[in-house]
């Protein structure tokens, strides 16, 4: 186990020395060599040696029992208030194309109160299979029992693959599930293939802030999970035609044990638009000036049915609710459209929206780095673009 | 009431990139910092103690350099630091993170509360908190951005939700990860960064813990990197200098077939 | 540069007021610089962090530094916003007379107060027609039993109104022109004791400089300062001392100015190139860069020379605080430059910087004051 050089294999290029994140790997009698008290195994020199393949990385690791008898691609289907997640939609979509790659079904887990109606509607955007537990003690999303029951319903029926939303819900209770498990869990995926050859799930995702993608591989465990972005995949549409088995599951009373007991819920009306949600986005800087000014920006979003996002310093400055922060410490985002308005670019902010479908950029400066990313570019004042913009697209949609 | 405080040392993000040229991390240059979030879950820690007595340990999972993380923990307050160093903690991910700061935290012992940052940024996962939680077999509330209560022996917070908050009432002890807009972090004294150059720093390796090796570092991490690369550029754009209005239309024009 | 004269200590005060610099005083600058409130929670912040107690002892609950550690202080602000900075600044000068002059009892009382940050303190000279020419205040302080009685007005106090002590200087004996002068703690709330108009100001915008009025204001005897008929005195050995503070904060100001200058000239493009890469630009920066780093070498040299009881230090810190103030001002002037027409709106923060500099020439002694006060040094040294 561990790191090796393989010293008739390496050739003494130093492209491993340079690309460790870490300073471990320096040139001794031109052949690389590791300081092992220095590497956390990140597999970046590895990756870097790919040429000559010298760099060796030997894992002994577990594996899960009967590992080619789980067969399937699973959705967690997150409902709230018993309404199932558009992005439950988005992952069906995706789902149904691994799925079918892979010649097997694909499942979904709907777990809630008074949901059992939903069912169908979850059929015919590609499931073959539903499993329901409908009980009024899963009204409130609670953590333990959620993962109990996913747990239970998972080392049944033992899938592969399973999908679930990078939301506040999802990301909570599949972690918990990961571990009861000992399994591997990929954050907030943005790209999902299968290597046929191997019967692998290789899991794409962003990493240090966007700058990075790294694909993550589970390969002696299953099920392999994966969590996986809003706005990633496109909804699969509705096919009525479509049919498929709903199951219902009941357990015994003490799946239902939770000691977290939820007291309340809020909804608020300064994030009542989720912004990971929104299909466009007009986001201010400092620039706007004041509070009052966002007017403008809302306007716009109103024009185009979108919501308003804001940089760090807006936030900080109490002009926007927090709900509203996008980048480093806020949210990210990938809406169809996204306009910064008097946003310079810095990469704080660019980490959380630089995966915008498309990006246009409103600022006085033409040198600004926000105009790097952009699609489109207007070098002005966005006092005069801004509203200018809102009314043209008010023009257009009329038409239209 | 006594409160752990899980901290990571990550590379500012910030400065991370690859080379347009050579496909390479550029590592030149980058910083290593407290994670940001987790200088939400030290202030809440701190504050906590301060209203009920007790202390704060702080720990964190890292290379030997990591240190530098702890001693800007005490600097803030942090009575205790705790590193987790070892060759045999390397590789970990996610699940074998969790898995030997749980160790740890047993170790520790005596807590009430811990307290994570709801991810880091580094690697995004939100994953490391509740898997703490699942491995101690503790309740846990996640982006938290209140505490209400925290008499008796329990907790009572506001959870971030995507269009509002739920109010979660945990017994204690429990986990909580906690969100940018729960407090405002202090910035620390000139006695306390003092204190933090003198203060002396816990070590412990995977002997000190009692733990399985098979589920620390890379044995007990299920999940590898396989490649990494560079994002695919974005195509360049069309900037408009000049006519605004003339701007606008082609904006607009543009655009029109995207929006629905 | 200077960083290697540092001792461990004064790097982490550098360190920590560069992080308050950073993360609570850029994000309000423009703002405060725009309604002129004065920066009430970045005091708090300051205090917490024990930035008000490094030039008191630490047997009064300071870290026990002197000039030195203020000007680290007051030039890392200054980077930020020069008016929070000299918010700072002012209590320190509002505290040295203090620290200079105060007995025993005086500095039990108000010392530890003002090394935790729980009071400011601000200094008040200046009267309308006694600007430059201290020695014509108009303000009294009459002896009446075990109290005196102060009349008068000062104006453009700097932290008038927000701090809690302050040290006046008035006229015991009117006869005996500057020798008849005497320095008085005075508390804020003494009846017969208010603030009148608060200035509006071209630069230092988030400072609060007000007039202080005195109307048959009395004061226990106990808060005299040093003897009667030491005040003038008291007065100009103070200024010796704070002189170096300004040239810190000079040095700051030009320093902000110059590192978004630097920041900008890489970033704006003009011929399809930045402008960064022209050597027009490159020798306008190698100059102020130069210009900050002489200014800083005066400054620091002075503040130890203070530090380390020098006697005769008014030359020295008052070529400090002309020349830094003089490149503060020819520093951001040129950074508006490289700025262009953005420079010149404030939408962009260089502006500002030009503006608080201007103050750093006029202030604690105009820098014809300063002239004086070395070409006078210069006969005498020759005379001895």
């Amino acid at each position: 186990m561990g790191i090796s050089v393989d010293k008739n294999k390496c050739t003494g290029c130093g492209l491993c020395a340079l690309t460790c994140p870490f300073y471990a790997i320096s040139m001794v009698n031109g052949k690389a060599e590791i300081d092992l008290e220095k590497c956390t195994l990140c597999n970046a020199c590895v990756e870097a040696c790919r040429k000559f393949q010298a760099i060796q990385i030997i894992r002994e690791t577990t594996k899960t029992p009967d590992i080619e008898k789980y067969k399937g691609v699973w959705v967690f289907g997150e409902q709230r208030n018993g309404n199932v997640q558009p992005v439950v939609y988005e992952l069906l979509g995706k789902a149904r194309e691994l799925a079918d790659k892979l010649q097997v079904d694909v499942s979904c887990v709907l777990l809630g109160s008074n949901v059992k109606d939903k069912a169908q509607e979850i059929i015919r955007r590609g499931a073959d299979v539903v499993f329901v537990t409908d009980n009024p003690k899963l009204e409130h999303f609670l953590d333990e029992s959620y993962a109990r029951i996913l747990t239970n319903l998972i080392r049944k029926h033992r899938p592969e693959i399973l999908l679930v939303p990078a939301t506040v819900t999802g990301r909570s209770v599949i972690s918990r599930v990961a571990v009861q498990l000992r399994v591997g869990l990929t954050a907030d995926c943005t790209e999902l293939d299968i290597d046929l050859k191997e019967r692998l799930f290789l899991q794409t995702r962003p990493a240090f802030g966007g700058n990075i993608m790294a694909t993550i591989l589970s390969k002696y465990h299953r099920p392999q999970l994966a969590t996986v972005r809003h706005k990633v995949f496109p909804e699969r549409a509705a096919d009525p035609s479509r049919t498929g088995k709903i199951i219902e599951m009941d357990f015994d009373k003490s799946f239902f044990i939770s000691r977290t007991r939820v007291l309340n819920v809020v909804e608020e009306m300064a994030s009542t638009v989720n912004i990971s949600e929104a299909n466009v986005i007009v986001a201010g800087g400092r620039a706007l000036g004041s509070a009052e000014n966002f007017r403008i920006l809302r306007e716009l979003a109103d024009v185009l049915g979108g919501t308003i996002g804001a940089t760090r310093a807006v936030v900080d400055s109490g002009w926007v609710p927090y709900a509203h922060q996008v980048g480093q410490t806020g949210k990210t985002v990938c809406p169809n459209i996204y306009f910064a308005c008097g946003i310079s670019g810095q990469i704080q902010h660019l980490v959380g929206m630089q995966s915008s479908k498309i990006i246009v950029a409103v600022n006085k400066d033409p040198s600004a780095p926000i105009f790097q990313v952009a699609n489109y570019g207007i070098v002005g004042d966005l006092f005069e673009v801004v509203p200018l913009l809102t009314k043209k697209f008010r023009e257009v949609l009329k038409r239209a | 009431m006594n409160v752990v405080v899980c901290i990571k040392q990550v590379p500012d993000t910030a400065q991370v990139r690859i080379d347009p040229v050579t496909k390479n991390l550029v590592r030149e240059g980058v910083q290593a910092v407290i994670n940001p979030y987790d200088f939400y879950a030290i202030e809440e820690g701190l504050r906590l103690v301060e209203k009920h007595g007790g202390k704060v340990t702080v720990i964190s999972m890292g290379p030997p350099q990591a240190e530098a993380a702890l001693r800007e923990a005490i600097s803030l307050g942090c009575d205790e630091a705790v590193l987790l160093s070892d060759r045999a903690f390397a590789g970990s991910d996610t699940l074998a993170t969790s898995y030997t700061l749980a160790a740890a935290i047993k170790k520790i012992k005596d807590f009430d509360v811990i307290i994570c940052g709801k991810q880091a940024i580094d690697g995004d996962t939100a994953q490391v908190g509740p898997g703490i939680a699942a491995h101690l077999d503790i309740p846990q509330i996640t982006y938290v951005r209140k505490i209400e209560g925290s008499e008796g022996n329990a907790l009572v917070a506001q959870r971030t939700l995507e269009e509002g908050y739920e109010v979660v009432k945990a017994p204690l002890p429990c986990l909580i990860t906690v969100v940018k807009e729960i407090n405002k972090p202090r910035i620390p004294s000139l006695k306390g960064k003092m204190k933090a150059k003198k203060a002396e720093i816990i070590k412990w390796g995977a002997a000190h813990l009692d733990a399985e090796s098979g589920r620390m570092g890379i044995a007990g991490s299920p999940t590898e990197v396989w490649k990494i690369y560079s994002p695919p550029p974005r195509a360049k754009g069309q900037i408009f200098e000049g006519n605004i209005e003339e701007a606008v239309d082609a904006v607009v024009e543009g655009l029109k077939d995207h929006l629905n | 540069m200077i960083d290697y004269l540092f001792t461990e200590e004064q790097q982490m005060i550098r360190d920590l007021c560069r992080q308050i610099t950073d993360e609570r005083i850029r994000p309000v600058a423009a703002e405060l610089d725009r309604t002129g409130k004065f920066p009430r929670d970045v005091m708090k912040v300051m205090a917490q962090s024990d930035l008000f107690g490094i030039y008191i002892e630490e047997k009064y609950g300071g870290m026990g530094g002197g000039i030195t550690e203020i000007c680290i202080a007051t030039e890392e602000f200054s980077r930020g916003c020069g008016g929070i900075a000299i918010s700072y600044g002012a209590s320190a000068l509002g505290t040295y007379p203090i620290i200079l002059f105060g007995n025993e009892e005086q500095k039990q009382k108000y010392l530890p107060l003002l090394a935790r940050g729980e009071k400011l303190a601000a200094f008040g000279l200046t009267e309308p027609s006694a600007g430059s020419d201290a020695s014509a205040m108009l303000t009294t302080a009459e002896k009446k039993g075990d109290k005196y009685i102060l009349n008068g007005m000062k104006h453009f106090v700097t932290g008038g109104g927000e701090a809690d002590l302050y040290i006046i200087i008035a006229m015991t004996d009117k006869s005996k022109g500057a020798r008849g002068a005497s320095l008085f703690i005075v508390e804020k709330g003494t009846p017969g004791f208010e603030f009148g108009k608060k200035e509006d100001k071209l630069g230092i915008r988030a400072s609060s400089t007000t007039e202080l009025i005195f109307n048959d204001c009395a004061i226990p005897q106990e808060n005299l300062l040093a003897k009667e008929g030491m005040g003038f005195i008291a007065a100009m050995k103070t200024f010796d001392m704070s002189r170096p503070g300004i040239g810190a904060q000079a040095v700051g100001i030009a320093q902000g100015a110059l590192d978004c200058a630097v920041k900008y000239a890489r970033e704006r493009k003009q011929f399809g190139k930045s402008i960064s890469t022209f050597q027009g630009i490159q020798w306008m920066l190698a100059d102020m860069a130069t210009q900050i780093e002489a200014a800083r070498a005066l400054v620091y040299a002075s503040a130890r020379e203070i530090d380390a009881g020098k006697k005769d230090v008014g030359k020295d810190s008052a070529m400090a605080k002309l020349f830094a103030s003089d490149v503060a001002m020819k520093v951001t002037t040129d950074a508006v430059q490289i700025f262009g027409g953005y420079g010149y709106m404030k939408e962009y923060p260089v502006e500002k910087f030009m503006r608080d500099a201007k103050i750093t020439q006029i202030y604690e002694g105009t820098n014809q004051i300063q002239r004086n006060i070395i070409g006078l040094a210069l006969i005498r040294e020759t005379l001895k």
